[in-house]
């Protein structure tokens, strides 16, 4: 094959070559593609390389086009159909090239579109599947198609069992998906899980049945205990990443740590912060000196700063520090030298845990805070002089979390927290998220937290701000307006004013202008969570404007079936959507019939929908799983809580 | 231990939060020994404003039938209703549960009758008498709708104390429970130092013994989950119940039957002081 240092050379013949002189630049490279340069090339483009894989296969004679091939009439029926074999102009080597430098699993779902080579292409050389939602799919499927997986991404329940809105016991058990893989995938290295039901017995299972198993991440799974760790720790010979974040587990002491045999040295990333036993500092300190590889560290708060100086000496190398306890008394030697400890720190850019942390100890950050892209104190719990003094040092800010606290009941408190905003907006120009937690959400008595100026005051300073989850007790519809104007970029914007059902505390209207503001101007808006007073009006605006809305978290609000209706009609890219306490009855539910089938999934809880419109739901779309949790007291005509899931499945398997 | 034969309580305040002085606490009635044993039972008497920590199938006048109860609030205890019998699931599934399912903060678990202002109880992680087993369901964690939750507000609204009522509804604000949790705890301790003021941000209570010539007081805040604090009080307690425990006790040493000793110092004499309500406090477990 003649290689070109990336300029169209012919060799697969005149068709080709006069098919290839019409395209672009970009397509011209991609001829001579065998050669490592251009390969490069082609891996600095990212996604448009798909267009262009794609419009040489439309527009070469050589390629196999799905548009004029009688055996591909369409891309859905590729798969049946007899095999192509026309031989493609692109070598299969080359395909697979292209095709190993492609990671994002949108883009190559779009690749297996396209005819049956490519399809096949594309399924030897996945090495990472994605699955959104456990019951979509069945583990044998992906088993199937996919032989050669080293890495899979696991979602189970839905999002709103976080908040204790889904039974226990529900399902999405990783069981029945392991045992699976442990015959389809023997060599498995990677399993990130989020929600899903996970025990000691499955983590036992892990560690024994994948002898390269390297990566272990569960983010707000349940169901094991530190015994499962333990597994892992002592079997998982080239262990890499142990993450736990957020998980309902039964930590029964800390003794899981010293599982790591004394030559284990692999480790990169070990993640603990949500445990609150104690571990054995001795082991802990053993571990990090031998891991050389070690560069993300977040411990738990039992962790003192005297110990955490003691870490930071041995791993100056890490990027991501998540400390423990950040408070004490204040004694100037374990100042001095943990300041210098963070002063050795030239990596760091990820900053969190900082348990109870107070003014005393925080300035030793401020050595290593100009580097910082993310800082999470959500659990820091800072007063707002100690948040505005620690973004100051922190002009490199990307993505900040915290948690306002109140000072004094005396004080006027909505506007001390906004003060820490208004700094962080001053200070944090190039802030691309942040997030706000209520560091005390259930006493209402008291009137702190942030307001809508704070909000205002960030987007005056941080332009670049894409991302926002904003917990606050009032809000008006003018100040979410300038917000956006201000911010027209946000892809995620989440607002949960906590009174549920509030208006406007200015005007006392619904907030519906402030979402349609939100909808008009945040073109790229791909995830919403609206609160608030709000009638349909909302939605109808939300329907007409928010064309790449992908994912809709709704509760309170609403007043008719319209409202849903207007959504589900007009979010043609609506994956999403989760809806709680909404007059949303069963004419809204059946409405979306042609679009369920292309969503992951629907949560409905507490609406109006009757068994009867499930039934109907089912009944018109058979190859959809529509679930009904009832609760016990409740009508028998009620269907309390419906979740439909797209899949392939005929039924969710109760695990 | 020996095995609780009545109830023990533990006073609260009708309207403690993180601010307002925890030694705003209404005194404890008598009480007996600590109960050891896992089926335990938190049950809220807003009458009263007591903790009673009761048997199960134990049975109070005042006492509804159907729900266990969780306690509610992440800092504060406020007015709550009664609704639990003895025989409820709650406690002991917050017991048996993970340590981190721990209700004492609330995570979501407590009811509202949206717009009344009322709370209401639901076990966090049992169903009690709350809903019959229904082989086509799962069990809900003890959350019953809010359309549910209406039929049962109007009986106990009479004991609702209006004022410091707080609205509360299952899975709202929408937390992950590990966050309200964490936070719950750091939040008070951090006003604590913040403040240098021992008495707000914590949540102390009295706790009486039967037959115990003093009273304790113990800060809820420092502990978890149910286990925590009743291991907690059974040790702060024990020194009074060597002398009825049926058993002989090896490993005990320099504890005898029949003498009340200090334990931390070894002396049979412990520095008390009277408190407004006329209960002997043991000094030093509130912090100066």
């Amino acid at each position: 094959m003649a290689m070109g240092k990336g300029y169209a050379r012919a060799y697969y013949g005149t068709e080709h070559a006069t098919a290839v002189q019409r395209k672009s630049s970009a397509h011209l490279l991609i001829s001579g593609v065998s050669n490592a340069y251009t390969l490069e090339v082609l891996r600095v483009f990212g996604n448009p390389i798909l267009q262009v894989l794609k419009g040489l296969s439309f527009e070469s004679a050589m390629v196999p086009d799905p548009k004029r091939c009688n055996s591909c009439k369409d891309s859905a029926s590729s798969r049946d159909s007899p095999e192509w074999t026309r031989p493609s102009p692109f070598p299969d080597e080359v395909l697979d090239r292209v095709l190993s430098l492609m990671e994002s699993h949108k883009d190559r779902s779009s690749v297996s579109l396209v005819c049956k080579d490519w399809y096949n292409a594309e399924r030897w050389s996945r090495s990472h599947v994605f699955i959104g939602n456990c019951y979509s799919v069945s583990p044998e499927i992906v088993a199937r198609r996919f032989p050669n997986i080293r890495s899979v991404t696991l979602k189970g329940k839905p999002r709103f069992s976080d908040f204790n809105l889904v039974p226990q016991n529900w399902g999405a058990d990783i069981c029945s998906w392991l045992a699976v893989f442990a015959a389809a995938y023997p060599f498995l290295e990677e399993l990130r899980l989020k929600r899903m039901a996970v025990s000691d017995e499955s983590l036992e299972f892990i560690a024994t049945s994948f002898p390269c198993f390297k990566s272990l991440s569960l983010l707000s799974c349940d169901g094991f205990s530190t015994d499962g760790l333990k597994s892992m720790a002592s079997h998982c010979k080239n262990l890499t990443e142990l993450d736990l974040q957020e998980n309902v587990m039964d930590d029964l002491g800390g003794g899981w740590l010293s599982c790591f045999p004394e030559n284990f040295v692999t480790l990169e990333v070990l993640n603990f912060a949500s445990l609150n036993s104690d571990v054995s500092f001795d082991a802990l300190e053993a571990l990090v000196t031998r891991c050389k590889s070690l560069r993300v560290l977040k411990v738990n708060k039992t962790i003192t700063l005297e110990q955490l100086q003691r870490l930071l000496v041995r791993a100056p190398q890490l990027v991501e520090l998540g400390t423990g306890s950040f408070q004490q008394d204040l004694m100037p030697r374990v100042y001095a030298e943990l300041e210098s400890a963070f002063n050795n720190c030239k990596n760091l850019h990820t900053l969190s845990g900082l348990w109870e942390a107070n003014f005393l100890y925080l300035p030793v950050l401020y050595v290593a805070s100009a580097g910082l892209t993310f800082l999470n104190l959500s659990y820091a719990c800072l007063r707002s002089n100690e948040l505005a003094n620690l973004v100051a040092h922190c002009p490199s800010l990307r993505r900040l979390w915290f948690a306002v606290i109140i000072v004094s009941k005396t004080e006027v408190l909505d506007t001390v927290e906004d003060k820490g905003l208004e700094a962080v907006g001053s200070s944090c120009p190039l802030l691309e998220e942040l997030r706000v937690f209520p560091a005390d959400p259930f006493d209402q008595d008291i009137v702190h937290g942030v307001t809508e100026s704070g909000f205002v005051a960030v987007s005056r300073g941080c332009r670049r701000l894409h991302y926002v989850l904003y917990f606050c007790r009032q809000m008006s519809n003018a100040a979410v307006a300038t917000i956006v104007q201000n911010c027209p970029d946000f892809t995620h914007f989440r607002l949960c004013i906590m009174n549920p059902g509030q208006p406007d505390y200015l005007t006392n209207e619904p907030m519906d202008e402030a979402f349609g503001a939100v909808v008009k101007t945040c073109t790229k808006l791909q995830r919403l969570a609206v609160s608030g007073l709000l009638t349909d009006l909302t939605f109808e605006y939300i329907g007409k404007y928010a064309k790449n809305l992908e994912t809709l978290s709704v509760a309170f609000a609403g007043s008719s079936d319209l409202g849903m209706q207007c959504v589900l009609g007009g979010c043609t890219k609506l994956r999403k959507l989760e809806i709680r306490d909404c007059p949303f009855g069963n004419a809204a539910l059946l409405s979306g019939l042609e679009k369920y089938e292309s969503m992951r999934s629907l949560w409905m809880s507490a609406c109006n929908v009757t068994m009867n419109g499930c039934r109907l739901l089912a009944k018109e779309m058979p190859r959809l799983n529509v679930e009904v949790m009832k609760d016990d007291e409740s009508d028998d005509s009620q269907a309390d809580k419906i979740l439909k899931i797209a899949s392939l499945e005929t039924a969710r398997k109760q695990m | 231990m020996s095995v609780p034969l009545e109830h023990d309580y533990i006073g609260l305040s009708e309207a403690s939060s993180m601010e307002r002085s925890s030694d705003k606490i209404s005194s404890s009635s008598s009480s007996s020994t600590l109960s050891t044993e896992e089926e335990k039972n938190n049950v809220l008497n807003l009458k009263e404003t007591e903790l009673r920590l009761g048997l199960p199938g134990s049975e109070s006048p005042e006492r509804k039938a159907g729900f266990g109860v969780s306690l509610y609030g992440t800092d504060s205890i406020g007015p709550l209703k009664n609704f639990g019998s003895g025989a409820k699931r709650g406690f002991s599934d917050a017991i048996n549960g993970s340590s981190d399912k721990w209700v004492f903060s609330a995570n979501g678990g407590s009811e509202v009758d949206l717009g009344k202002g009322t709370v209401l109880f639901s076990p966090r992680g049992g169903n009690g008498g709350l809903e019959k087993n229904n082989t086509q369901q799962c069990n809900l964690p003890g959350v019953p709708p809010s359309k549910h939750v209406e039929k049962q507000t109007s009986p106990a609204n009479e004991h609702a104390s209006a004022p410091a009522a707080k609205a509360q509804v299952v899975g709202w604000p929408p937390i992950r429970s590990f966050r309200k949790n964490t936070m719950a705890t750091n939040v008070s301790k951090n006003s604590d130092t913040v403040e240098g003021n021992s008495g707000s941000g914590c949540l102390y209570v009295k706790v009486s013994m039967d037959g115990a010539p003093y009273l304790r007081k113990v800060d809820l805040k420092n502990y978890y989950n149910y286990a925590e604090l009743s291991s907690a009080l059974e040790k702060m307690f024990s020194c009074f119940t060597l002398g009825q425990c049926t058993s002989g006790l090896p490993g005990r040493e320099g504890l005898t039957e029949s003498r009340l000793m200090d334990l931390l110092h070894g002396s049979e004499y412990v520095q008390t002081y009277e408190d407004k309500d006329g209960d002997w406090m043991l000094v030093g477990d509130v912090p100066w």
